[in-house]
């Protein structure tokens, strides 16, 4: 699936829930699941800091395809977290660094985004964007 | 008959209350809004309000500066209110200057200690529970100057170690600069104790009241205090606006923080003499607006009473905290004898974040995190808390909503 089917799949899936319990019930759920990060990656430098939940991201690059990792101390964020690696992760950088990411605000949970000091969710998709960027100047000078 | 609420029995009237504040008529996320971030800011009753738009439809000039009509409106206005914050506080009205909040209040003191009076080998003592507002500025001085900052442990339940402090003082210490009530832990501190104390060896006492002053009267003068601060926000009053009170002694022997405008006598290309106490410290056209919507709060708070809000919102706190224990797994963090209504509280394993999101999806407004405490939450190994935190306007009504707001937000993280 591409980037867009993936945001246009995870819309699809909230449309569903019929109140707010039951949509966060669903991402503290996919919280749960996010497979674990690999310890050794869970390291100071992989931190993105946000005032309020910690969020690791590991970026690896394989046969051309940019694989995300990350953890969270909180499982809401987490859960975020998951739902930006879905859309994001198992694709070329190229694609990733010019994906136009709109599916959380479609899903109403936006405030989720806000530039403050919120979970660093913002500050994650950036990240996984310069990673992006990185690994595609990267391929390009190989 | 109907029987008696809870509310019943503290204060009916707490609807009148209520009232006076158009943000608390609003629903967020589909609920009615419960505001319990206190602590961070309060709201502000229309009588603040209609005061800043009166300000800017019918008398907006400078101040201190022009002859016209306008111009000395203004100038009575905004005196008026330094006049009465100051009568608030229990102070001369010379002895109170408008800053733009706490923090820039204790900047203020920190650079004219550093400018005069803080040399290589000094110290400085500050709490292990205080706001960054009154740990940074005191770093950065005592950085530059070689100087040491010593911090008065705080034990288990949130109470200052007064042992620690009482042989913490010494002919080095230069200035004490503590917090009157944790923003973090609501510990009501024994700041008459920490004043008389520091004052054996001659060593002011500066006191951040900013979580003090909507809650708790204060009389600087009964208190013998040397410099106090507080925010005008977190007092039912505008953001941008603060004062701090010095004692005259105090001020008169500060240099200038910063120069400019109003601030003068006389300037001269060789030489500038200054104005007067409080003005001295005031550069610049100050924040007017602001200013008067601060002395329209405080005659708010005055119409209510400083006393009813103090035994009322102590009552209101007992409700909460008795409410809050039985939910199970719940520890509050901070849970010191004397306290005041912030409330901060962890349950289970569950992250402050997590809670305070499924929180305000049911138009629960409380903090979550650190709470500009970070030292604080090290001391107790905890990533932060969730904080509600109570003004006079909150009711029993609030406290159940939160309770069963967290017994749901828990079942959901489960």
């Amino acid at each position: 699936m591409t980037i867009k089917e993936q945001q246009d799949r995870i819309i699809e899936d909230f449309e569903v829930f019929g109140d707010w319990m039951e949509k966060y019930e669903y991402i503290i759920q996919l919280g749960k699941d996010l497979p674990l990060i690999d310890p050794q990656y869970k390291t100071d430098d992989n931190l993105i800091r946000g005032c309020q939940s910690k969020v690791w991201l590991h970026a690896e690059l394989k046969d051309g395809i940019l694989e995300f990792t990350a953890d969270s101390d909180a499982v809401i964020t987490k859960g975020l977290v998951s739902l930006v690696i879905q859309v994001l992760s198992g694709h070329p950088p190229k694609e990733i660094a010019e994906a136009e990411i709109y599916f959380i605000e479609a899903i109403g949970l936006t405030s989720h985004l806000s530039p403050t000091r919120s979970n660093g969710l913002l500050s994650m998709l950036k990240q996984m964007k310069l990673y992006a960027l990185a690994f595609q100047a990267k391929s390009m000078q190989n | 008959m109907e029987t008696a609420t809870a509310q019943d029995i503290l204060w009916p009237e707490v609807d009148l209350i209520r009232n006076e504040f158009p943000i608390l008529q609003q629903t967020v996320n589909g609920r009615p809004l419960v505001y319990l971030d206190n602590g961070a800011t309060t709201q502000k009753p229309v009588s603040v309000i209609r005061s800043m738009q009166e300000y800017y439809t019918q008398y907006n000039s400078n101040v201190h500066r022009g002859v016209h009509t306008l111009s000395q409106q203004a100038t009575a206005a905004y005196e008026a209110a330094r006049h009465a914050v100051a009568a608030y506080i229990g102070a001369h009205h010379h002895e109170v200057v408008f800053t733009k909040g706490t923090t820039d209040a204790i900047n203020l003191v920190a650079n004219g200690f550093r400018k005069a009076f803080l040399k290589e080998g000094d110290e400085i003592i500050i709490s292990a529970m205080e706001h960054h507002s009154n740990i940074v500025p005191w770093q950065l001085i005592c950085e530059e100057k070689g100087a040491k900052l010593k911090v008065v442990p705080v034990s288990d339940n949130g109470e200052l170690d007064m042992d620690a402090y009482r042989s913490m003082l010494n002919g080095r210490v230069k200035l004490v600069s503590v917090t009157w009530v944790s923003n973090t832990l609501g510990t009501v501190n024994p700041v008459k104790e920490i004043i008389a104390l520091a004052h054996e060896q001659g060593i002011p006492v500066m006191l951040d009241a900013a979580q003090a002053a909507a809650h708790i009267p204060i009389k600087v003068h009964e208190l013998d205090v040397d410099f106090l601060a507080l925010s005008g926000h977190k007092l039912y009053g505008p953001t941008g606006i603060g004062i701090l009170y010095g004692k005259e002694s105090w001020l008169e022997k500060l240099p200038p923080y910063q120069g400019g405008g109003d601030m003068i006598r006389h300037v001269t290309f060789e030489k500038t003499t200054y104005a007067d106490v409080p003005l001295k410290f005031e550069a610049g056209t100050p924040a007017i607006c602001e200013a008067i919507g601060l002395g329209a709060a405080v005659a708010w708070v005055n119409k209510v009473g400083i006393h009813k809000i103090l035994a009322y919102e102590h009552q209101l706190t007992d409700y909460a905290v008795a409410a809050l224990r039985l939910i199970d797994g719940l520890r509050f963090i901070g849970d010191a004898k004397h306290r005041s209504g912030a409330i901060s509280f962890l349950v289970g394993d569950t992250h402050p974040s997590d809670v305070g999101v499924l929180l305000d999806q049911q138009g629960i407004a409380v903090r979550t995190g650190h709470h500009c405490t970070q030292p604080l939450c090290d001391r107790f190994g905890i990533p932060g808390t969730v904080r509600a935190s109570l003004a006079v306007y909150n009711t029993t009504g609030d406290i159940d909503k939160l309770v069963d707001g967290v017994r749901k937000a828990v079942t959901l993280l489960g």
